[in-house]
């Protein structure tokens, strides 16, 4: 339908052309850039396994644990009925926003055998728990929880609670309701973020480098190992990795838009 | 010249709306049960869905043809809308919301001026100061009419607008909405699935039911003189 | 960058230089940056819920990455694309004299793309929970689309945004990795992560606990702020 309109409106068009030619624009930068990576070689798969496989040591487990961890936790926040709760979660969302080097601060003062807490916790688990994978690992769940916790705790809240009352109804005890129909029931959103969790875990960098110490060979995963290949050759292959994962996370976050309530 | 000719379909997923109407003036209402395709006319009327197929026009002016794809703007149609829960804006005051419907040019003081004028008029401008959070339904409707009306729509557009309210406050709200846009000379098309509400308000009933207009009956009107029924300034309700 | 020499308010609030430098660039990147992705994150958040095509949630996944890379991937896209050759480096310099890499504003263009998804979300959610009958009674009304946004739109969804408008602060605030790339160590344009960074590298442990100290301060405040804002969540 053709109305007259003023000269604002005709340059802007609507909606659709200002959003679409802001987006031309950034995925012509990223296709640039993929452009850019792929004529790089694999030759230097050699170099590049190493933090790779470093990586993917320390975020799988990151992820599983940050994952179960707030699930648990977004259960209870949501469905608890304590005073608190709200504050509960804003202390859980703090790695969101805190600076990850204030995270690898105080992870290091929990953490390192030197500090009393640190010294009993090395002397529970065994062995020590900074400057290692352990502490990478460490570093990542921190890192992730806050999301996991957020995305399981808005779905379970999303869950109509008419579904769980007639579960009950039917003798389900409380532990069955919420494995077998809430859990089930919000999967969608606690699986964006978990996604996005592991998105977080995997690109990991601040606290990673101060609570693994960034050594090579040991705790220098691929987000750190990049920095170091700047100047080299084998720098186009770390980075096509990691925009490999980039669409991972491309996919997580989208998957969190589609799946919010 | 009639204030409305409707004659349309619309396809909803099962439900089909097929209606034709004339309303030569006064208020028309629209009467019939919950779903029966009532406020999916008014939308359609105001502008705001478009019909499969048909016509609407208001004040004799063609604003849908799906023929020959003309469709106004909600904006440009010149329609007044009061709503079941009112819908006034929260972060302004009562004198400001009616302010914003105010179409003539002047200036800001003129407006809130005509404000002032039709908060008067149903009974409201003790309010015009207040923030609609803190209104009783009944208050809140008649601040609802006013915006409704201040614009000098060519039609004034209501759904529902009693069935949010306590009985003891519907039937003189029912009086002040007939009087007020009987005197202001505005025609008028409401729904509401309450007999006696048509009967109090309507001059034409017209009967919905499954999407179809099923009766039209106009009302008897001998000339009783009912007291105004405008609260007092700051009222109660 | 004028922030060597000692301020007055630091004297007075007893803030010793090595707090009171890296704090202030902090803060005045991040004002700056937040001020940026204020207005491109309302509006742009705007134009995703309110718009009718098809790619708008591919389109906020695309602007949200940020969110979910490594820091060190988007400093090094930044640092290239800034510094390296291309049309950005030359209307840098068109624009400011210099390539931004290693200065101030470099700086701030990291904070700008590293927060600028949570201001676009979360205003994104809070515009498309407005009730459209307000809008439609604004239409009714006469408004145009742009008065009814400005006038009734966005603020009934102001609570959300100014959560967004605050977490893209505090974000900001706390970026580490992408601005240690883009501006290196450079003394002039230290942020306060950065600082802490170095206090626990050069083992001044007092300095670290202090710098920690303060950030947490801050990122708890701008937190209980946002969720004392209500339950508006992209995620």
């Amino acid at each position: 339908m053709k109305r007259g309109r003023n000269l604002a409106q005709t340059i802007l068009g609507g909606h659709r052309a200002a959003a679409l030619a802001l987006t031309a624009l950034v995925g012509l930068g990223l296709g640039y850039g993929v452009a850019h990576l792929l004529s790089g070689s694999i030759a230097y798969w050699g170099v590049v396994s190493g933090p790779f496989w470093l990586t993917v040591r320390v975020a799988v487990p990151a992820t599983v644990i940050a994952g179960a961890a707030g699930i648990a936790s977004g259960y209870l926040l949501a469905k608890g009925r304590f005073p608190g709760r709200d504050l509960l979660e804003t202390i859980g969302s703090l790695p969101i926003i805190l600076p990850p080097t204030v995270i690898g601060f105080y992870l290091l003062e929990v953490l390192s055998p030197g500090t009393r807490v640190g010294g009993f916790l090395t002397r529970v688990v065994g062995h020590d728990l900074v400057y290692n994978v352990t502490g990478c690992i460490i570093a990542a769940t921190v890192a992730a929880y806050p999301f996991c916790l957020r995305a399981a705790r808005t779905a379970i809240e999303g869950v109509d609670p008419l579904l769980e009352q007639a579960a009950r109804t039917i003798g389900l005890p409380n532990w069955r309701v919420a494995l077998q129909v809430t859990l089930p029931l919000a999967r969608r959103g606690i699986a964006a973020g978990l996604t996005i969790g592991c998105a977080r875990a995997l690109g990991e960098y601040g606290a990673t480098l101060m609570v693994g110490g960034d050594i090579n060979g040991k705790t220098r995963t691929m987000s750190l190992a990049i920095l170091d290949s700047f100047t080299t050759p084998e720098r186009n292959t770390m980075l096509l990795i990691l925009v490999l994962m980039a669409i991972t996370a491309m996919t997580g976050v989208g998957l969190l838009g589609r799946s919010r309530a | 010249m009639s204030a409305l000719d409707v004659e349309l379909t619309r396809r909803i997923g099962e439900f089909e709306l097929d209606v034709t109407f004339s309303v030569e003036s006064g208020i028309a209402v629209l009467f019939g049960p919950s779903g029966a395709g009532k406020t999916l006319t008014l939308s359609l009327v105001a502008g705001l869905i478009r019909p499969d197929t048909g016509t609407i026009a208001i004040d004799g002016r063609v604003v849908t043809d799906c023929e020959h794809g003309v469709h106004v703007s909600t904006q440009e149609r010149r329609i007044g809308m009061v709503f079941q829960d009112g819908l006034l804006l929260p972060h302004r005051s009562v004198l400001d919301n009616v302010a914003l419907a105010v179409r003539q040019g002047g200036g800001r003081r003129d407006r809130r001026a005509l404000a002032h004028t039709w908060l008067e008029r149903v009974g409201a401008d003790g309010l015009a100061t207040r923030r609609p959070g803190s209104l009783s339904g009944g208050q809140r409707q008649r601040v609802a009419l006013a915006r409704g009306l201040a614009g000098e729509p060519a039609l004034v557009l209501l759904d529902e607008p009693l069935s949010s309210l306590d009985a003891s406050v519907r039937r003189e709200l029912g009086a002040l909405i007939r009087d007020v846009i009987v005197s202001s000379g505005v025609p008028a098309v409401l729904v509401t699935h309450d007999a006696d509400e048509a009967e109090q308000i309507g001059d034409l009933v017209i009967s919905y039911r499954d999407g179809r207009v099923t009766a039209r009956r106009e009302v008897e009107r001998p000339e009783r003189r009912d007291p105004p029924a405008t609260a007092p300034e700051s009222g109660p309700t | 960058m004028n922030g060597l020499t000692a301020h007055p308010w630091s004297i007075g609030l007893a803030l010793p230089p090595w707090v009171w430098h890296p704090l202030s660039v902090s803060l005045r990147a991040a004002f700056e940056a937040t001020a940026v992705v204020a207005v491109a994150g309302v509006a742009l958040g705007y134009l995703l819920a309110k718009g009718r095509f098809p790619g708008r949630g591919a389109i906020e996944t695309v602007l949200s990455l940020p969110m979910a890379l490594p820091p060190t991937v988007v400093g090094y896209y930044l640092l290239t694309r800034l510094g390296g050759p291309g049309p950005i480096r030359d209307a840098e310099v068109h624009l400011f004299g210099h390539p931004l890499t290693f200065t101030f504003t470099g700086i701030v263009v990291a904070q700008i793309v590293e927060s600028f998804p949570y201001c676009l979300r979360f205003s994104r959610t809070a515009i498309a929970v407005v009730d459209p009958r307000f809008e439609q009674a604004a239409h009714a009304m006469g408004l145009s689309r742009w008065r009814t946004a400005l006038l009734v739109t966005l603020p009934l969804a102001r609570r959300g945004i100014v959560a967004g408008v605050a977490m893209s602060f505090g974000r900001a605030l706390g970026d580490f990795g992408a601005t240690m790339i883009v501006s290196g160590s450079v003394p002039m344009a230290t942020t306060m992560p950065i600082a802490l960074y170095s206090a626990v590298f050069y083992g001044s442990h007092h300095q670290a606990m202090v710098l920690a100290l303060v950030q947490v301060g801050a990122a708890l405040v701008i937190l209980l702020g946002v969720s004392r804002l209500g339950k508006v969540r992209p995620w």
